[in-house]
């Protein structure tokens, strides 16, 4: 049923809709309204699970690792610090192959304080073994979280998934959204059962010491399965089309006017919508533009954006986080692909825009595509203010 | 594609605004996307709320720069801010009426109205919270919309005795437009 939704809203109770025995958060900034509304629905007998506020990150993700070795299916969201805070639980969750959900409201990392939106949170957990989606608009974040649960606990997979949605302008933007019905995300997405658990009736052990004669095996086999993520999931949105008719292709990429492009921008996240309107509006005026969106960064589906991108002559990517001290992450990434291919743009080019919340606007937009038109190669920062930097003292 | 930004301190309830307003819109089939810009984030913050309406689905996920509407829930900013920048040469801005405006520095081509809005506010809901009534407000001046398509939202939104003074509040407004201009 179509809804006027807050984006926090609309996925606490796409949540909801997936039934978690478990949802685990601390509750105060950086926070959502997720965890708020979730509890509301626990409060209200609308949803029957097991709230538990904890006092930090680090003991939030740290329930929801518990509760899922439990063979409970488990839910937690957090943002920025509170994701960093998480991190060395967050590694372990996938190294014990535990598949849980988690929604990182995309925002900006201390020092300074920034409470506002970039993907810097959790680019920095990108080699956690998690895998990550980023969505778009309010829509693809109440989609992504019942793919999330139904692709983490497949039984060939059986790891944990991110959805990354931009801070502010999704978690508290309001949006028309379509709320799948609760017998079709039943239909979608059968009830958790656990290959393992931990259960006192037959004692066993998780994630206990692997020596030098067994670790590097278990971290091969992660490796394996995110190989195995790229076959699967096209698999999955199309069961998901089946039942509740939205189309995300094979949920991997999107390509946007790509097919005889000149040039193209590569970028994650709800800044894709505005880059949409960009690319139209240079469409009109004859100029060959498109735009390449990555939905699914972890495992990174290198095929699919070599197939892609490999007829186009300029391409530019829009990082809206860094790695600092070298490249950007998703640029880094993309380059990569090109290497020794007999096919491969002239130019990739990176761009670095919307940092701590810097909107980008039409006109940012319309400036990278501009300046992919020069000769120059050289990492870009848009919509810097050169007035604001002094020399060294 | 229409474009309002509202302009109000953080704590008076913009977002709520822009909500209440994109709800209207929802409900008569358009496609609004409602969302808040922060200041510093603590409460008299100067904040703005926009809402972007079409159609279709909006993509665009920029802040409001050349708006078709401003609304001005909080008049003091008026001091410190030119929260008419970028209104559209037609655009039309609708103005909490308080106390200290200087009009003559306001004064160009576009179309501005001034509603006592607090004053209704007060009257009606007993609290200075000028947002019902300028919604009221806009209601009138646009004509995308009618009222009850606006009570109906503000239905969602409140309950009871709130509610019902929120409605009254919204009619003054509407009302006083409908009189005066």
């Amino acid at each position: 049923m179509k809804r006027f939704l807050e984006g926090s809203q609309a996925v606490a109770n796409s949540v909801a809709l997936c039934k978690p025995g478990v949802i685990a958060a601390y509750p105060i900034t950086p926070q959502t309204h997720i965890p708020e509304e979730l509890s509301k629905l626990v409060a209200e007998g609308l949803l029957n699970s097991e709230f538990v506020n904890v006092e930090s990150e680090h003991s939030a993700a740290s329930v929801v690792l518990g509760s899922t070795a439990c063979g409970v299916r488990s839910y937690t969201a957090t943002s920025s610090q509170g994701l960093l805070l998480m991190g060395e639980v967050l590694f372990n969750i996938a190294g014990l192959r535990l598949p849980v959900v988690l929604t990182c409201a995309n925002r900006a990392v201390s020092a300074p304080i920034n409470i506002w939106n970039d993907q810097q949170d959790s680019i920095s957990l990108r080699d956690s073994g998690w895998a990550q989606f980023y969505v778009e608009n309010i829509q693809e974040a109440v989609d992504f979280h019942i793919i999330a649960y139904r692709l983490a606990e497949d039984r060939n997979i059986m790891l944990p998934v991110m959805v990354c949605m931009d801070g502010y302008i999704l978690t508290h933007g309001v949006e028309v959204v379509d709320m799948p019905e609760q017998k079709d995300v039943d239909r979608f997405l059968p009830a958790y059962k656990p290959l393992y658990k931990l259960d006192i009736e037959n004692p066993l052990t998780l994630g206990f010491l692997a020596d030098t004669d067994y670790y590097m095996e278990t971290r091969f086999a992660i490796q394996k399965t995110h190989q195995e993520i790229l076959d699967l999931l096209p698999k999955i949105t199309h069961d998901f089309r089946n039942v509740f008719g939205r189309d995300y292709g094979e949920g991997l990429i999107e390509t946007y006017r790509t097919t005889d492009a000149e040039r193209v921008i590569v970028a994650m996240g709800s800044v894709c919508g505005t880059i949409k309107e960009v690319v139209d509006q240079l469409r009109r005026k004859g100029k060959k533009v498109g735009l390449l969106k990555v939905i699914t960064y972890r495992p990174f589906p290198i095929d699919k954006i070599y197939e892609a991108l490999k007829n186009v002559p300029k391409v530019a990517v829009l990082d809206r986080a860094l790695s600092l001290g070298a490249d950007a992450p998703l640029y880094t990434e993309i380059r990569a692909i090109f290497f020794g291919k007999k096919r491969s743009p002239k130019l990739i080019r990176s761009f670095i825009a919307g940092l701590g919340g810097r909107d980008i606007t039409l006109d940012s937009i319309k400036e990278i595509f501009k300046k992919l038109s020069l000769k120059t190669t050289e990492e870009e920062f848009i919509d810097l203010k050169p007035e604001l930097l002094k020399d060294k003292v | 594609m229409k474009e309002i930004r509202i302009h109000a301190r953080a704590g008076q309830g913009a977002i709520t605004t822009a909500t209440i307003l994109g709800y209207a819109y929802f409900l008569k089939g358009f496609y609004p996307y409602a969302f808040p810009h922060f200041g510093a984030a603590r409460m008299g913050a100067p904040m703005n709320a926009f809402l972007r309406v079409d159609t279709k689905p909006i993509r665009l996920r920029s802040q409001i720069y050349e708006p078709d509407y401003v609304l001005i829930v909080d008049p003091t900013l008026l001091r410190g801010f030119n929260c008419l920048v970028g209104l559209k040469d037609d655009g039309i801005a609708i103005i909490n009426e308080g106390e200290g405006i200087d009009k003559s520095k306001l004064n160009f081509k576009r179309k501005l109205y001034f509603v006592p809005a607090a004053k209704i506010a007060l009257e009606t809901i007993g609290k200075p919270l000028a947002n019902t009534a300028l919604l009221g407000a806009f209601i009138a001046v646009s004509r995308d919309l009618d009222i009850e398509v606006l009570i109906k939202s503000l239905e969602i939104r409140f309950k009871g005795e709130i509610l019902e003074k929120n409605i009254l509040s919204a009619k003054k407004g509407f009302e006083f437009v409908k009189e005066r201009f």
